[in-house]
């Protein structure tokens, strides 16, 4: 079958089986960042935008995706490497495999919550599995990316 | 110092932040073969017959291979990635016809397409004699069913194994008259732990590439921790000879030991080896789950004597384990069940016996903690129950008994405790933890309580007299070096580390210092990642490595400015002569060095530095678990886990921070929540991350880690291991504050919350 969709802003039609899942596909055209660590739902790896809400793109038929937009962090490089750079600063991102589902998880939830307290952080991350770290390098990674931007936010120059 | 101590970012952070292409199944060709593996459904069998004729007509398929490819009475191998000759047990054909565990491969089957091997996958029709297994650990040895009754079995080693008797290894050690010592004690805690078979759960899944390169030569590309290892390994598999092989590491995603036994390797090389296609072969979370290398299953007997008045005098430990199918590293992980939990304390007898058996589930191999978890689970149990029953406080009887800096350690293969802080570490983590205000436990008014516990823990660094450390460093154009290694950075950032050291030796900056690693056709030997070896005896050779590349920088400085290499001294920019020179002469810059060493010159600017260590000093942790039970439905939480280690020197304070926050974090899924259960006809429950629960960023409250070192002279700036020690205290720690909130004891993990609300009597 036929799709079109808005691959980090391009957009590409592609001739596809219907049974194609959407993370096969991405990774198809070159989106690396997109991972799998389960068959099951469970582990967050390969979230994605549809549309700028974060999805599981296991879990997904490309073929849903027809006609809409997909975003991976191939397309959020600048937004990666700005946040990326905390969790970096705590020796967090370790194996990096989950990463990329991680901060797609984290970008969705600032976009949608820019001051979020720590419960909401960890609600709203809850899905983002993470063997390496034990959690407590990405919070704090988080929480000094937040006061950053608040402090950016209020035009004080660090 | 500069460099080392300091919390600088992983050279690789930004790019795996950024989701760069730089695994595996990133860089593999695009024409791979896929391969997958058929499986058997039964605990013990014998192949009988098998029909690929159906299988094969599949469009897209390349290749079936069976047992009947495969010479049954040729050698057998290990996939156990250790030093040749291997401790592990011969066990393995690549394919056998008598498969041990369901999941056993049975058929290695290639194709253009996923779904054309899926199908193809569906359509082989086998046929088994099938045999009564062996699930019991208990019951496998000298029992009448043989795990391994074939001939060409082979255990390399002397580690007591005897194939006709399901054993894989038996030990046994001691000092001092154990049986007088304990009935002259006024006390002794005589109990059986148990804990199972838990899994790795690296986020990555075991995987593997090959091609055939330029020379006609199999390269494999794989996400392993010892890629020296693999290359023996495939060549055993394969019975082709070791120069045709050369195996590479990308980044990694996870290992924790997992990926210090070959899972997947053989299976592709052997594709490409006969098809001289690229393949590649990728196991999905279930094969993960069902057919990998978990944590030996071990069943720990404790006898504690001590005096009325708090003094421990005698330690007996009995290790039963099940090393499954197959015995990769059932010889050496039951050892650490001992001799990494009894030494932490002073006693005047000891005694340790162990015994490894075969039964028909997967096997078992290397995870964090290697055996020491399992025997400090049940040592410090036993030693908490002991401080209950004789009424004093668990820290003071610890720091009554715990064996110190100085001390001759029996049970430590008799070596000295070079270097301790575990008296400071206890001390910081009763204030830390808020001990005196918080222990036992406090009724929150809400049907919940909240408890402490605590365990205590070490591991080695490296094995000694085994473990080869490597470094290469060459000065390159412009003065920057290339540090070229043969150990595997799997996330835990040992590129960094092991470039800090560099960079404080050379004083250079941190950035001038590349690092490239791991590859068998160029890395200098290095026995790999693990057994808490890289930082300690790798990091070692890397200082010694940097110390004799500045000599010959000195050297061929002082030539280019006429004096001899005793006249000049280097400052990490130049090379200066001590004394003015006549004609002025007297500087001449690195990068002018490297620019010179590259026309008319013959003294190489590099250097190789290989490092074995006689010692395997113990880092050490405690940890105190802060946890809260719902006395209603049985939920237990750890609010808090507070744990201090000694580590020596951290290298980097940030990484050795997140080492132990993510080994704590899976020491406390294994103590709360992973389990595995097996059907009564030998098939793992747990077969996925929806049965097999790995802790998430909801199960926990805080983990706080400080560090008190102590100065290792043996080691890289003062520096110890710290990558596995930190996975041990919180099995012990929680189900001693689980017994303080509920005042019921738990010899098992996990304790769950169906336990909690109603306990076995």
């Amino acid at each position: 079958m036929l799709i079109n969709i808005v691959l980090n802003g391009k957009k590409i039609t592609r001739e596809i089986e219907p049974d194609l899942l959407l993370i096969d596909f991405v990774r198809k055209e070159g989106c690396f960042s997109v991972k799998r660590g389960c068959e099951t739902s469970n582990c967050g790896l390969c979230t994605v935008f549809l549309n700028d809400k974060p999805v599981l793109s296991c879990s997904l038929l490309a073929a849903r995706a027809d006609g809409q937009q997909v975003t991976t962090l191939e397309g959020l490089q600048e937004e990666a490497a700005e946040f990326g750079a905390f969790i970096a600063d705590q020796g967090a991102e370790q194996c990096g495999f989950c990463n990329p589902g991680f901060i797609m998880n984290a970008l969705a939830l600032f976009r949608e919550n820019p001051e979020p307290g720590e419960e909401e952080i960890k609600e709203y991350l809850a899905g983002n599995l993470c063997r390496c770290s034990g959690y407590e390098g990405q919070l704090r990674g988080i929480l000094n990316f937040l006061a950053w931007k608040k402090d950016k936010k209020r035009g004080v120059s660090l | 110092m500069k460099i080392v101590n300091q919390p600088l970012r992983k050279k690789d952070a930004m790019q795996l932040v950024t989701g760069q292409p730089v695994y595996m199944d990133d860089i593999a060709p695009a024409n791979c073969l896929v391969v997958k593996l058929l499986r058997s459904p039964h605990a013990n069998a014998i192949v009988t017959s098998i029909n690929t004729a159906i299988a094969a007509k599949v469009p897209g398929i390349e290749a079936i291979y069976t047992w009947e490819d495969v010479d049954q009475d040729a050698r057998r191998f290990t996939c156990a990635g250790q030093t040749y000759p291997e401790p592990s047990p011969y066990d393995r054909l690549l394919l056998d016809r008598h498969v041990r565990f369901v999941g056993d491969p049975v058929a290695i089957v290639a194709g253009e397409t996923e779904k054309a091997v899926d199908k193809a996958l569906s359509l082989i029709k086998v046929q088994y004699e099938i045999l009564e297994p062996i699930l019991d650990f208990h019951q496998s040895l000298d029992n009448k069913i043989l795990i391994h009754p074939e001939d060409n079995w082979e255990s390399l080693c002397p580690v007591g194994a005897d194939n006709k008797r399901n054993l894989c290894a038996h030990d046994e050690c001691g000092a001092g008259d154990i049986e007088a010592v304990l009935a002259d004690c006024d006390v002794v805690i005589d109990r059986v732990y148990h804990t199972k078979a838990v899994q790795q759960t690296m986020m990555e899944t075991f995987r593997t590439f090959c091609t055939i390169d330029t020379y006609g030569r199999l390269n494999v590309v794989s996400s392993t921790q010892i890629v020296f290892h693999c290359r023996r390994i495939i060549a055993n598999a394969l019975h082709i000879p070791q120069t045709k092989i050369r195996v590479s590491k990308p980044r990694i995603g996870g290992g924790f030991g997992a990926k210090q036994t070959s899972i997947t390797e053989i299976y592709p090389a052997f594709v490409t080896w006969m098809t001289k296609k690229p393949s590649k072969l990728i196991f999905s979370r279930e094969e993960s789950m069902i057919a990998s290398t978990p944590r030996h299953e071990m069943e720990v007997h404790v006898r504690v004597g001590a005096m009325n008045d708090g003094k421990i005098r005698a330690i007996d430990v009995y290790t039963l384990s099940n090393t499954g199918a197959y015995g990769e590293h059932g010889p050496t992980t039951v050892g650490l069940s001992g001799h990494k939990s009894i030494p932490l304390y002073r006693t005047e007898s000891y005694r340790f016996v162990s015994d490894v058996v075969y039964t028909n589930r997967m096997s078992a191999g290397a995870y964090r903690g290697y055996g020491a978890t399992q025997g400090l689970f049940a040592v410090e149990s036993a030693v908490n129950e002991l401080a209950a029953k004789l009424d004093i406080d668990p820290i003071e009887l610890r720091e009554m008994n715990i064996a110190r800096e100085g001390d001759m350690m029996p049970a430590y293969y008799d070596s000295w405790n070079t270097s301790s802080a575990l008296d400071r570490c206890l001390k910081r983590v009763r204030e830390m933890s808020r001990w005196d205000e918080k222990y036992p436990v406090r009724d929150m008014g809400n049907g919940k309580v909240r408890s402490l516990g605590i365990g205590m823990s070490m591991q080695g660094s490296s094995i000694p007299f085994v473990d080869v450390g490597s470094a290469t460093l060459k000065v390159n154009d412009d003065g920057f070096y290339t540090l070229i290694i043969g150990s595997a950075d799997m996330g835990t950032g040992c590129d960094t580390v092991l470039a800090q050291i560099a960079a404080e030796v050379l004083e250079c900056e941190y950035d001038d210092v590349t690092v490239f690693g791991a590859d068998t056709d160029v890395s200098p030997y290095d026995s790999g990642s693990y057994a808490s070896s890289t930082t300690y005896l790798t990091g070692k050779a890397v200082e010694i490595c940097a110390q004799k590349l500045r000599g010959k920088i000195c050297a061929l400085g002082a030539q280019l400015l006429g004096c001899s290499a005793d006249e000049v001294v280097f400052d990490g920019r130049c090379v200066t002569r001590t004394q003015p020179a006549a004609d002025g002469k007297n500087s001449i810059a690195l990068a002018d060095i490297a620019t010179a060493s590259m026309c008319g010159n013959s003294v190489a600017l590099e250097e190789t530095v290989t490092k074995s260590s006689p010692v395997s000093p113990p880092p050490y942790m405690v940890g105190v678990a802060e946890v809260e039970v719902d006395l209603l439905t049985g939920q237990a939480e750890v609010i808090e886990f507070n744990a201090v280690v000694d580590c020596g020197t951290p290298i980097n304070p940030n990484l050795a921070r997140v080492q132990a926050e993510g080994g704590i974090l899976q020491g406390i899924g294994m103590a709360l929540m992973e389990n595995i259960t097996y059907t009564p006809e030998g098939r793992v429950v747990e077969n996925s991350l929806m049965q097999y629960k790995i802790p998430s960023r909801v199960d926990i409250g805080h983990i706080h880690v400080e560090f008190e070192s102590s100065y290792e002279g043996t080691g890289p700036f003062g520096a110890k291991s710290i990558g596995e020690v930190v996975i041990n205290t919180p099995g012990p720690a929680i189900a001693h504050a689980i017994y303080n909130a509920t005042g019921h004891r738990y010899y098992e993990l996990p304790i769950t919350p169906e336990q909690i609300v109603m306990p076995e009597k």
